[in-house]
Order: C-alpha cells, then sequence, then structure tokens
C-alpha cells in the first residue's frame, strides 16, 4: 500500500499567539495524572522521618530497638550508617555543606534525624514514632541580627575555618560578604543629594508550598544495578548528575524520572534528605522505597524562600529625578547555606534593583549568616532572589515620592530607562534587552482610570475614608543564563530541545525543562508548529526522564522559555535546513530556488509551486536524495546570549476598612511585557495565579519562628494560602517588546506577577493610611498591623 | 478489618486498619486521581462526594465511616466516554494548571451545583473556599463552574439570575 502524506492548512498550525486549550488537559481532569505518589511498585517500602523537636541541642544517644519491633519496620538509618556510604554530609547548591541526617547535633527544629524504613507506610510512621532520641538543648540563635555578636551561639561547629565557598567570613555565623556596584560613588551620590530617603524593609520568610509535597520512589535494581528515582525534580538532570557525583554510582545507572508534578515553585529544585534516605535504603534493601513529604514537612523543613532583611537609600534632586540607590541586606540562611542561586551569584540576581530606573550610580551589599533554622533559600516563582530586589525598589520609589510630596507615577515616569537606551547597560551591570516603560505604564493608567481614581480617593479622604492606590512598574531579569556567567555547581545553564519528526508528519519533542503546570506540553508544540508548519495536535511534548530528554538544567527563574523555547525554535530551524534540501528534491529544483513561505517551503518567483513539511518528513523516510543522511530529527543546545527582561506596570486599588484593618482589594490590573506571546490563555492564566501568590505573600504568607526557635507555620492553618474568596479578581493586559535576541522574542512570563505584584498590594495600603503619617508597614500586612496603624493615627474605630 | 466501599458503582472489598483514612483506602484501590496534600483537611485535593450530593474532605473520614456511602471520585465523572460538563468547563476555561487540585476542585463544584445549580459568582468562591489551589488564582475556575451551571441547565430552562 502506497502512504499518502497528510495534507495541511496553515489554519490547523495553531503556532505563536493563538489561544489554543491545553493538550495536558485530559489526563489530569480525568484524574488519570501520573505524581509520584501515584505510583506504587512490586515490594515497595515506605520511608518516615524522625524530626528534632529542639531548633538546637546535642544529641546524646539515638535508640531505635523499640522502632525495630514494630511489625513491618526493616531497618532504622541514622547518620551513622549514612557515613558507611560516605553521605552523612552533601554539598549544596551555594558551596556549603548540610548534614542529610543529624550528625552529632541538630541545628534547625524538625531537622531529619533518622529514617525508619517498613513494608507499610503506618508502619513506617509508628516505627518513627518508637525512635526515642535523648538530645541536650543548646541555646538557639534566631535573630540574624544578633548571628555575628560575639556572645552568639554558634550554629555551625563543623566550620572551622573563617574563609567559605564566597570568600571570607567575618564571625563563624558569617557566610559570606557580597557587594557589587560603585560603592564610593554611590555614596557621594547620596551625600549630596537634595532629597534622601532611607527605609528599612523585611521580605519575610515565606514558603512556596505547592499543593503536592515533595517526594521520591527510589528503585535500586540489584539486577541491572541501575538506580531509578521517580522524583519530584524541577530539573531532572541536574539531579541525576549530582546523585552520580555524591554516590559514585556511575551517571548511566542513575535515571531520574520527574512524572506530573503538582506544581513546584522552585520547592523542587533541591536535593532533599528523604531523597538521599531513600536511595540509600534501597541500596540496601534491593527493594524500591517511597518516601512522600509531609505537609509539616514540607513547610518546615522543605527550602524556605526570602528572609531578605534590606534597607534602601535612594538619592534624589529636589524635583525627583534620582541620582544615587544603596541597599544593604541582611540574608537569613538558616543552618546551612543551601541558596539555590548560580555558583557565581549568592544572592542571586539581586542587582537587579535599580528596577526600571536610570539610576547613575547603585552600589548593593549583602551579607549571610547561620541561624538555627532550615536551610532553603529557593526561588519562589522568582529567578533568583528578583522578587526581593524588584520589591525592595518599588516600595521605595513610593517612600521617595512620599517625601518628596509627588504622585508615585509622575516619580517613575521621570526615572525610567527610555526605550532609545536600550539595550541598556544598568550601574550595576547588567544589559537590559528591550522594553517601553512608558507605554505599558500608560496603557495601565488609561485601562484603570487612574485620574478618575485619584479624584475619588481625594473625595474618601475628605470624609475619612481610607482608600489606596498602589503602582509596581518593575523589571525583572529572567532566562538565566549564558554559560560565560551562570551554572550550577559547574553545570552551565544552557537548555537542549530535541525533535523528531516521524514519516507522516508527526513529531516528537523533549527539552531538559520540566513543566509543574505552565504549558509545555501546548506551548512547546505551539513553538515548533509555528517553525515548522506542523499540526500542534500532532507534536507530542515530553519531558522528565533523563534517559529520554536532552541534557538541560530545567524549569525555575522563568528560564524555560528564553532557553528551552529558543532551543525549540532553533532545533526547528536547522531541521528546516535539511527538508529544504529535500523540499528542493521532490520540487525538482536547485535549492537556492526553494524559499519557505507561509508555512511550506515554495519556488522563488514561481506560484503555486510548494510541498509542506508533512510531503518533506515523509520524503525523508521514502524519497530523499542520494548521498543524503536518512530521517528528519535533531538536537539544539542552546546558549543565550543574555538574559531576558520582562517588565510591567500592575496598579492595585484597595478600601480600607477603618473599624477591623481589613484591606478589601477592590480593583488589580496587570498590563505585562512578556515580549513575544505563545499562548495568550496560558500568559493569562501564568499572571493570575502568579498574582494570587504576590497577594498571599503581601497579606498573608510567613513563616515565624518563636524565640527557641520554634517554627510556628507547620501546617495550612497557620501558614495561610489565599482561597477563592479573598482571592482578588483580576484585569490583565499586555504590551509587546520583542527580545532581540532570542529566537522568537519570547522573555518569560510565570514570575512577573509573582515579583511585580507585592509591592504594588504594599504601596496602595500605605498610600491609603498615608494621610496618617504611615510610610511603611512590612509584609505580610495583616489586619492586626493595619488596625494598629489606624488606632496609632488616631482613627477611631467607627 | 474486612469492609466494602462502593466507589464509583463499584464494590471494593477492602481489608484496612481502623485509622485507615478513606481518603488512603480510595488511592490503595488504585483510585489516584484522588489526591493527598495537606494531612489536616485544609486544602481539599482529597474531596470526593458521599451520596450525590455533599463535598468531603476524604482524609477527615476514616475509610470504615464510609462505608454504606456511595463515593463519586473524579474517575466517576465522565460516563460513556463523555466529559462530564464540569470536566469540560475547566478544559475550557482554563481552569487548571498542574492538576494537582483538580479533582478535588471539581468534585466540589460537583456538589455545589447540586444543590445551587444557578450560583452567582460569589457564591461559587463561597462554595469553592474549602479547596486550594497555587497555581490558577480561581479566576478561571470561577468560570469553568459557571460555564457548567449554564451545561448542566434542563434544555428549554432559562438560568434565573
Amino acid at each position: 500500500m502506497s502512504v499518502q502524506s497528510p495534507n495541511l492548512e496553515p489554519k490547523g498550525i495553531q503556532g505563536l499567539g493563538k489561544a489554543i486549550k491545553r493538550k495536558e488537559d485530559q489526563r489530569f481532569i480525568l484524574g488519570r495524572g501520573s505524581y509520584v505518589d501515584d505510583m506504587v511498585l512490586p515490594n515497595m517500602h515506605y520511608l518516615a522521618i524522625v524530626h528534632s523537636p529542639y531548633a538546637h541541642a546535642k544529641i546524646l544517644s539515638i535508640d531505635s530497638s523499640e522502632a525495630m519491633k514494630v511489625p513491618g519496620v526493616k531497618a532504622v538509618i541514622t547518620s551513622k550508617e549514612l557515613a558507611g556510604a560516605n553521605l552523612a554530609w552533601i554539598p549544596t547548591l551555594a558551596g556549603d555543606k548540610q548534614m542529610v541526617l543529624a550528625d552529632g547535633k541538630v541545628v534547625y527544629q524538625y531537622q531529619e534525624v533518622a529514617a525508619v524504613i517498613a513494608t507499610t507506610r503506618q508502619a513506617a510512621a509508628d516505627g518513627a514514632a518508637a525512635v526515642i532520641v535523648d538530645y541536650d538543648p543548646l541555646e538557639a540563635l534566631v535573630d540574624p541580627f544578633k548571628a555575628t555578636a560575639d556572645s552568639a551561639p554558634v550554629v555551625r561547629e563543623d566550620l572551622t575555618e573563617l574563609k567559605g565557598a564566597h570568600g571570607e567570613r567575618l564571625h563563624p555565623n558569617h557566610i559570606w560578604t557580597w557587594k557589587v556596584g560603585d560603592e564610593d560613588g554611590t555614596a557621594a551620590a547620596i551625600n549630596s543629594g537634595e532629597v534622601k530617603i532611607k527605609q528599612k524593609m523585611l521580605y519575610q520568610r515565606c514558603h512556596a508550598a505547592p499543593l503536592e509535597p515533595s517526594g521520591v520512589i527510589a528503585d535500586m535494581n540489584p539486577g541491572t544495578g541501575r538506580l531509578t528515582l521517580w522524583l519530584t525534580s524541577q530539573a531532572p538532570h541536574a539531579h541525576r548528575t549530582v546523585v552520580s557525583l555524591v554516590t559514585g554510582i556511575p551517571e548511566n545507572n542513575i535515571r531520574v524520572v520527574s512524572p506530573d508534578l503538582g506544581g513546584g515553585f522552585g520547592n523542587k529544585v533541591p536535593v532533599y534528605p528523604g531523597y538521599v534516605c531513600a536511595a540509600v535504603a534501597s541500596i540496601v534493601l534491593g527493594a524500591p522505597v517511597k518516601w512522600i513529604e509531609t505537609r509539616t514537612e514540607n513547610l518546615t523543613t522543605g527550602s524556605f524562600a526570602r528572609d531578605y532583611h534590606m534597607e534602601a537609600e535612594i538619592s534624589a534632586t529636589k524635583d525627583g529625578k534620582v541620582t544615587g540607590l544603596k541597599v544593604t541586606t541582611l540574608a537569613d540562611h538558616g543552618a546551612f547555606d543551601a541558596a539555590a542561586d548560580p555558583s557565581k551569584y549568592p544572592a542571586g540576581l539581586f542587582s537587579i534593583c535599580t528596577g526600571s530606573y536610570d539610576f547613575p550610580k547603585a552600589f548593593a551589599q549583602v551579607d549571610a549568616v547561620y541561624t538555627n533554622k532550615a536551610p532553603g533559600g529557593v526561588a519562589y516563582r522568582c529567578s533568583f532572589r528578583v522578587t526581593e530586589a524588584s520589591y525592595l525598589i518599588e516600595r521605595s520609589m513610593d517612600v521617595l515620592a512620599q517625601e518628596l510630596q509627588m504622585d508615585p507615577v509622575e516619580l517613575r515616569l521621570k526615572n525610567f530607562v527610555k526605550p532609545e537606551q536600550m539595550p541598556y547597560p544598568s550601574a550595576l551591570g547588567w544589559t537590559y534587552d528591550s522594553g517601553d516603560y512608558e507605554a505599558t505604564l500608560k496603557k495601565a493608567l488609561d485601562k484603570i482610570g487612574y485620574a478618575e481614581l485619584r479624584r475619588e480617593q481625594a473625595e474618601k479622604r475628605a470624609r475619612g475614608e481610607f482608600m489606596g492606590i498602589g503602582v509596581s512598574t518593575f523589571t525583572e531579569i529572567v532566562g538565566a543564563g549564558p554559560s560565560k556567567d551562570f551554572d550550577i555547581l559547574g553545570l552551565k545553564m544552557f537548555e537542549g530541545a530535541e525533535i523528531r519528526i516521524h514519516p507522516t508528519g508527526s513529531a516528537i519533542v523533549r527539552t531538559g525543562t520540566k513543566a509543574q503546570g505552565q504549558g509545555h506540553e501546548t506551548t512547546w508544540a505551539q513553538i515548533v508548529a509555528e517553525e515548522l508548519g506542523l499540526n500542534v495536535e500532532r507534536i507530542i511534548v515530553e519531558e522528565g526522564d533523563t534517559d529520554t530528554a536532552p541534557y538541560g538544567l530545567g524549569t525555575y527563574a522563568s528560564r524555560s522559555t528564553p532557553t528551552a523555547g529558543a532551543a525549540l525554535a532553533m532545533a526547528s530551524r536547522r531541521i528546516r535546513e535539511k527538508a529544504k534540501k529535500i523540499a528542493a528534491h521532490l520540487m525538482e529544483v536547485g535549492e537556492a530556488d526553494v524559499e519557505w513561505k507561509d508555512y511550506k517551503f515554495g519556488v522563488k518567483g514561481v506560484p503555486g509551486k510548494s510541498v509542506t513539511m508533512n510531503d518533506v518528513a515523509f520524503a525523508a523516510y521514502t524519497n530523499f536524495p542520494q548521498g543524503l543522511e536518512p530521517g528528519l530529527e535533531t538536537t539544539y543546545y542552546y546558549d543565550p546570549p543574555n538574559l531576558t527582561f520582562p517588565h510591567g506596570a500592575y496598579i492595585a486599588v484597595v478600601d480600607i476598612d477603618k473599624g477591623t484593618g481589613e484591606v478589601k482589594v477592590r480593583r488589580f490590573l496587570a498590563v505585562d511585557d512578556c515580549g513575544t506571546i505563545i499562548n495568550p490563555m496560558v500568559v493569562e492564566g501564568q499572571v493570575h495565579g502568579g498574582l494570587t501568590e504576590g497577594f498571599a505573600i503581601a497579606f498573608m504568607q510567613e513563616i515565624p519562628f518563636d524565640e527557641q526557635g520554634n517554627h510556628l507555620a507547620t501546617n495550612f492553618t497557620d501558614y495561610l494560602i489565599p482561597t477563592s474568596l479573598e482571592s482578588p479578581k483580576w484585569e490583565t493586559d499586555h504590551t509587546v517588546s520583542p527580545s532581540p535576541h532570542h529566537p522568537i522574542g519570547a522573555k518569560g512570563v510565570g514570575e512577573s506577577p509573582n515579583v511585580g505584584s507585592p509591592a504594588a498590594f504594599v504601596n496602595a495600603v500605605v498610600d491609603a493610611l498615608s494621610p496618617l503619617g504611615v510610610k511603611h508597614i512590612d509584609m505580610p500586612v495583616t489586619r492586626e498591623k493595619v488596625w494598629k496603624a489606624l488606632r496609632a493615627g488616631g482613627v477611631d474605630s467607627f | 478489618m474486612e469492609i466494602k466501599l462502593k466507589i464509583n458503582g463499584t464494590e471494593h472489598k477492602m481489608d484496612v486498619e481502623p485509622r485507615t483514612l478513606l481518603a488512603h483506602a480510595i488511592r490503595d484501590a488504585g483510585l489516584t486521581g484522588t489526591h493527598i496534600g495537606c494531612d489536616s483537611s485544609s486544602c481539599g485535593v482529597c474531596t470526593v462526594v458521599l451520596d450525590g450530593n455533599s463535598a468531603v474532605k476524604s482524609c477527615t473520614m476514616f475509610a470504615v465511616q464510609a462505608e454504606g456511602h456511595e463515593i463519586m471520585t473524579v474517575e466517576g465523572m465522565a460516563q460513556g466516554g463523555k466529559l462530564h460538563p464540569i470536566q469540560q468547563a475547566f478544559h475550557d476555561q482554563h481552569g487548571l494548571q498542574c492538576g494537582y487540585c483538580t479533582p478535588g476542585m471539581m468534585l466540589a463544584s460537583y456538589a455545589l451545583l447540586q444543590h445551587n445549580p444557578t450560583p452567582t459568582e460569589d457564591e461559587i468562591r463561597f462554595g469553592l473556599s474549602g479547596n486550594l489551589c497555587r497555581c490558577t488564582g480561581y479566576n478561571n475556575i470561577v468560570k469553568a463552574v459557571q460555564q457548567a451551571s449554564a451545561a448542566m441547565q434542563p434544555v428549554g430552562s432559562a438560568a434565573d439570575d
């Protein structure tokens, strides 16, 4: 039988810019997704962890004899057993090392002390409850500002040298100092400023808390000698390499599979002790071992985010032109420096803190310290400390506007980096790619009716009511990154894409990234469809299996579209080059006469003569020119020449109940510019979700500790996640400033709303309360804080 | 102990411990669309429908307590190879991203629409407030329930506002 290649009209392609529904939805709405905990392997065992009740204590003894008597319990692992496998400590992403299980002492509450492996999850839990640990409590270091005092308890007695991965340490509890910018020049600019502001602000410790907790099934098969890790991983290849380096198992004998992920938001980037214990247990037992984090484990020990104690100083002329920015930050990193940042940047991309504004001088310093808190410092829906930076500058610009008695919009318009300055070299060393900040802000002002809102506010103020309008015009830095500057544990942050076109014009596409809800199965297919003129429905996207996917560093830091999206476009173009030769052969013309136009190959100057990519795909297997390599597939590794700089203008409108302190978000408009839009529906969905997490951080989410280092947000009744009731309704719009260096001009969007929105919310609340002299309120802006501000301002309840 | 659970119309004989939660029993029966997310009845990803109209967080209930009840999970929503209007609406309105909250969210919506076939937006937001979503910001979930509500009206009837 002779097979015909299917014909395809361009309308069936559904490439860039089309709001097509998601290809991945079907399995989720049928309940047929496959998350790690959904998988059951033959003879699978379960692992439960024993946690420390103390934030800082010596371990006098661990008695597992009662635990071993629990029916079904097979083994109890402590640091001693891990030491036998040289796995008592493992390297962190930040050049430090961390205990897998407590070694001699515990350094944070809920620290992992022992692991119990049993034949059922109930037996494992019963076994963990039966492990008896004798502790001798020590004074806990909780306040980071007391970390470098002479009298401070030393968190890390294992570190004997006052030198670390990032230079000199000033105290046993000090980790590093990081400085960027012109220190003297900035000091001079600030000293001579006509107007100055200085504002302290805390970006509080919070937690990404994806609804699916982390987990693993470690399966060492003695028959094949291969260790398979079914892992909640945002970076499966990086995890495979790390596991190989740390365990000594050859990398070909390790397979990491990251199946469906129930959210990630940065929380599924690190390697957690539970993973290591499960792997060791599987190797020892020769059976699969599953560990699924409880919510309490997730919130107490699974990497925190933020915890930046910041201070901004800005100088400006009397008419509001900024002249200098100085930022001083104390970063609480907990007991191990496990911050997830590229090697060269211990404070991540915090130096984007000049934001959208043309600061002639700037300087930033961050000092990191150890405390008796869990390790972390993941980029929670953010590209490496960019959220902290964005919050700092957007909040500070409002403080400056208040000082100048100037409308915050006017101040921003006066100081924006101008489109004609692009590519713009920032005072702290970045080269912004594109953007028209004024146009984006003006679109937002028009759409929300800013002038009318200000009039309404004036009327309400006259009546003693509290209405606030908050603006945030942020610039992000995402898409890490160029290999000359960006690596994690030495692994350069490029990204791979593989495309295989089947004979009948369908295709499988694989990348080193790993979606957690972002919709890559749809948007990656749209990029390839656009570039190759194939039907989106016939392109399958697969991520997460290190045995099949090309190498890449994974999905976080809004890097998937800037890196893997680019790799896909470049791989497609490479395929098109070869396809052109086949097209010339099919049309019996010279290759030089073939042109790619309207999603097909035509002949220059000969209208009507054309072949589709489907025709070419079929010919690549059935009728290719002699001497040409058969088949139609390729792999492309994309090393970005620069990062991308998405931006946006957000406006929040709030009303405050002066009796209760409740803040009602009446309106919120987000105008985003993420460059070329691949799928407007997906982009809008990402913006909605990110805004809700920004709202959560601004008003609800916090991981507090008491003076003994007790964790005070160990479940969802204390760590507050917004529900449908309190979440605002979101309004969205966009401008498009394509990235000049990205093959399709896209910049990434998943984190913009979480980066840009917290300042808009807080600015709105402070704006509402500014008649009372309020200049700043730290997040989370709870009713209690607002109520106190109202009372302190002399406002009666009614 | 031996129990019988009727899930999506099929009777499952199970040997469970008295402390076994309904969520675990359902998942152990191979129906993994019912998820677990918080262990404290806060997040709602384990929501199932009991006796056709009652949304229950299956981690708040022991498996033994569910004996004699009709349990509906996400796997029981589509009938005859056709998506339930709620499932169709979540897809159409981009009411899901990572998919982890989706089964519970759809079943909470199902129970809501049984009690109130034409809810207002405020009633939808109140009705789903026991179910957390970290991805969508709820706007599109509300739209999905509105679409489903319209689609589930008997033919010829007008939804009364």
